[in-house]
């Protein structure tokens, strides 16, 4: 039976919050089916990752701290997504927030936490902003594309810690391990409790809140919208495309810097080579999670709540089944894969037809999909 | 109609799907049967029998078992405890090094292992960490440098198998130039240039070794690289500090010898493969593991070497000449009795200087410091 994509007429509202529910319940089904053919019960699997991350205090505590720089990443991403500026460079612009924030403390500073932190916090939102500007403007001025410069700008940055870390500020006493020495208490964020839930959580959680007003109430976040959705519209409502994609990229780059500064000041207390999991880096994870989120705040935090838990859940049924580290990661991809095809059927209509006619399609075909949403496959 | 319908259609089937993983979350809340207690009796049982407390041991590997290297080299040590009727064993794979690894080993605590072995440098903090709050759990962490009564460290003398590699790749160079693939610039790496350069330059004085630095432990396609950048400048045997066989391909691949690192790697490279220094874990993982069954464990720092076995070479290849063979035997059995080691003077830096002088011998705490190169080594340590 031959089978063509149609475009819809209109968007469905449904559609575009079930895409990403049924996405993530196709990915548990594929990698279920491929559990079972490795012996595994996936039922017992998922229902162990699903306790052991929701239904402990430790588990649940580990969710959040896996979560925290997740959201302040995802957030950033979803920002500059909503302008349609690709920004595949959370990953650099965190490390170059840790690195700025790092720096403060290698001056030798050794004062009090209410001085120290909000002057790492500063850093490291400027750090990872001015990281983040510089494709901005290339973009802005010589329209070079985003998501090449922000991609290859992430390997820039890494080395650029790496320089640091194996050289100026290498700890003396390490044995030549590339790290540097313990921050001092004053650099280190508070902790919950005898958890290693770190005040960044509550960065995270501001920055949604803060980025919900600005999306939803301010004239601003309203433009935003409008040059995301239609950039023709908003040139000729007099909008300034170019000055908004600078102060987007800005406040997405001071976001993944602050959870670089969160990770290395609440949870590393030092600045070392993998402040980012090599397996799936934050910065990367934020794509997916600023995709499966539509672009709403509250999403990207509960998004990053789910992929922190798959996360701890993982590593336990890694433990307590024997399941291969590699488990996590193909859930992980098996949702984009969903999530993109998803969005294609949302915007589409699949039409059967009985007989062959050789009509050419009345609507349009997903051969160049309509806002450039296929390019992030390439990207991500 | 039938748009609606086919509408319809998409929407019900997404929310049986959705509906359908979430009843598979709750039915099986109830149904969970082995939980992580399960084991422990029957491990209980047959340690009764024997006599002491049973084993759970948990091993924190850095990157994945088929790494055919370092990690396979501990899990080899792993499998052969895993056989003993009183132990039983688990791993986890490709744990981050840094403040991540606190959450793995939280959790091996949390399911009641009781000997935890952390197998990387960067999981020394971590280990420390979680130990101070687990005063009755083992710890044993290889390659650091920081202890305390329930966290042992152990290590072995990798330098030793290490220079009698040289040996053989002195011999079997003819260019005079052999390329050292190398991960990080700590102790521990440069420990391994050094004595293999000292091995080299033993049988061939004019030779020198190239070093280039990956600055990573795992990354196959970073270490073939690395392997051909020295192979471009006439290196013709090829050796390397890295955990996979990437660099030994890249020797074979253009007619050259190769000397594996961590576990025999001779199928990977088999017209290469000369032989590789190797480690075997099971020594020192059989012997800790008896300790804490009997309770006679406490905290130390183990570096043992040729002659405990937990250093070795791997067999050698036919490429190896007989008469070669004699050589690093004969020298395997001086430091083996003891009456010589690796680091004795006279050893020079780079620079022509004196690191050792003549007759005397490098302290244990200087090997394990070691920053600087000897003389024949062409690279430099960054930073």
């Amino acid at each position: 039976m031959p089978m063509r994509l149609e475009l819809r007429l209109e968007r469905s509202r449904k559609l575009e919050y079930l895409v990403p529910v049924v996405s993530v319940a196709l990915a548990l089904l594929v990698c279920g089916v491929l559990l079972l053919a490795t012996g595994t019960n996936p039922v017992s699997a998922y229902a162990e990752m699903f306790t052991e991350a929701f239904g402990t205090s430790y588990g649940f505590a580990e969710v959040l701290v896996k979560a925290t720089p997740l959201i302040l990443c995802g957030l950033g991403v979803m920002l500059a997504f909503k302008m349609l500026f690709w920004n595949i460079g959370a990953e650099g612009q965190l490390h170059m927030g840790a690195w700025a924030a790092t720096a403060v403390v290698m001056t030798g500073w050794d004062g009090s936490a209410w001085l120290m932190i909000p002057a790492m916090m500063f850093a490291a939102a400027v750090g990872g902003g001015l990281w983040a500007l510089i494709p901005a403007y290339l973009k802005v001025k010589l329209n070079c594309n985003e998501i090449i410069t922000t991609l290859l700008m992430n390997y820039v940055a890494i080395l650029w810690v790496a320089h640091f870390i194996y050289g100026p500020w290498k700890d003396p006493v390490s044995f030549g391990f590339p790290m540097t020495r313990q921050f001092p208490d004053g650099a280190q964020l508070m902790r919950f409790g005898d958890s290693r839930v770190h005040l960044g959580l509550l960065f995270a959680l501001v920055a949604a809140i803060v980025l919900y007003l600005v999306q939803e109430k301010s004239r601003w976040g309203f433009e935003i919208g409008v040059t995301g959705g239609n950039p023709a519209a908003a040139r000729y409502a007099g909008m300034n495309a170019g000055r908004n994609m600078i102060l987007v990229m800005l406040m997405s780059g001071g976001l993944a810097g602050l959870a670089g500064m969160a990770e290395v000041s609440g949870i590393q207390l030092k600045l070392l080579k993998d402040i980012s999991p090599h397996a799936a880096p934050y910065g990367y994870t934020a794509i997916i999670i600023a995709w499966l989120a539509r672009r709403n705040p509250w999403g990207v935090v509960l998004v990053s709540l789910l992929m922190g838990g798959l996360y701890v859940g993982g590593e336990t049924v890694q433990i307590t089944m024997k399941l291969p580290v590699n488990i996590v990661l193909i859930i992980q991809a098996l949702i984009l894969f969903f999530v993109l095809g998803g969005d294609i059927l949302s915007r589409y209509r699949l039409v059967y037809r009985r007989g062959v006619s050789h009509s050419p399609p009345s609507g349009g075909t997903p051969s160049a999909p309509p806002r450039g949403d296929g390019e992030v496959l390439g990207g991500g | 109609m039938t748009r609606t319908w086919r509408r319809a259609g998409f929407t019900s089937l997404a929310i049986l799907l959705t509906l359908g993983s979430a009843l598979l979350f709750l039915a099986c809340g109830g149904g969970e049967d082995a939980g992580p207690g399960a084991g422990t009796e029957d491990a209980a049982a047959r340690a009764g029998a024997a006599g002491g407390i049973p084993v759970k041991a948990a091993f924190v590997y850095v990157s994945p078992v088929g790494d055919a290297g370092w990690t396979l080299a501990h899990d080899g040590g792993r499998q052969a405890i895993d056989e003993l009727p009183w132990v039983e064993t688990a791993y986890t794979e490709a744990v981050p090094e840094g403040a991540e690894a606190e959450r793995t080993i939280n959790q091996y605590v949390r399911n009641g292992y009781n000997l935890i072995f952390t197998t990387s440098f960067g999981y020394m903090d971590p280990t420390i960490n979680v130990a101070k709050s687990n005063p009755e759990v083992t710890f044993m962490h290889c390659s650091g440098f920081k202890t305390a009564d329930n966290v042992g460290t152990y290590f072995g003398r990798m330098y030793q198998p290490r220079y009698l590699s040289g040996v053989i790749a002195g011999k079997m160079t003819e260019s005079g130039k052999v390329g050292y693939v190398a991960a990080h610039p700590i102790p521990e790496v440069i420990r391994g240039i050094n004595a293999f350069t000292l091995g080299v330059r033993s049988v061939n004085p004019e030779a020198k070794v190239h070093v280039v630095w990956t600055q990573t432990w795992y990354d196959p396609a970073k270490e073939r690289e690395a392997a051909e950048s020295l192979l471009d400048i006439g290196a013709d045997v090829i050796t390397q500090h890295q955990d996979t066989p990437a660099p030994q391909q890249a020797a074979e691949k253009r007619g050259h010898y190769s000397i594996g690192y961590n576990s025999d790697m001779t199928s990977f490279a088999p017209k290469a493969h000369l032989t590789a220094p190797v480690w075997d874990w099971s020594v020192v993982y059989k012997k800790v593991a008896e300790e804490v069954r009997d309770g006679t464990w406490s905290s130390g720092q183990y570096w043992g070497g040729l002659e405990d076995g937990v250093v070795g070479l791997a067999p050698y290849s036919d490429l190896v000449p007989q008469e070669v063979r004699d050589l690093v035997e004969a020298k395997k059995a001086e430091i083996v009795s003891g009456s010589w080691d690796v680091f004795t003077g006279p050893i020079n830096d780079q620079a022509g200087a004196a690191m050792v002088a003549d007759g005397e011998s490098m302290s244990d705490e200087d090997m394990l410091g070691m920053t600087a190169f000897v003389e024949g080594v062409v690279g430099n340590v960054p930073g």
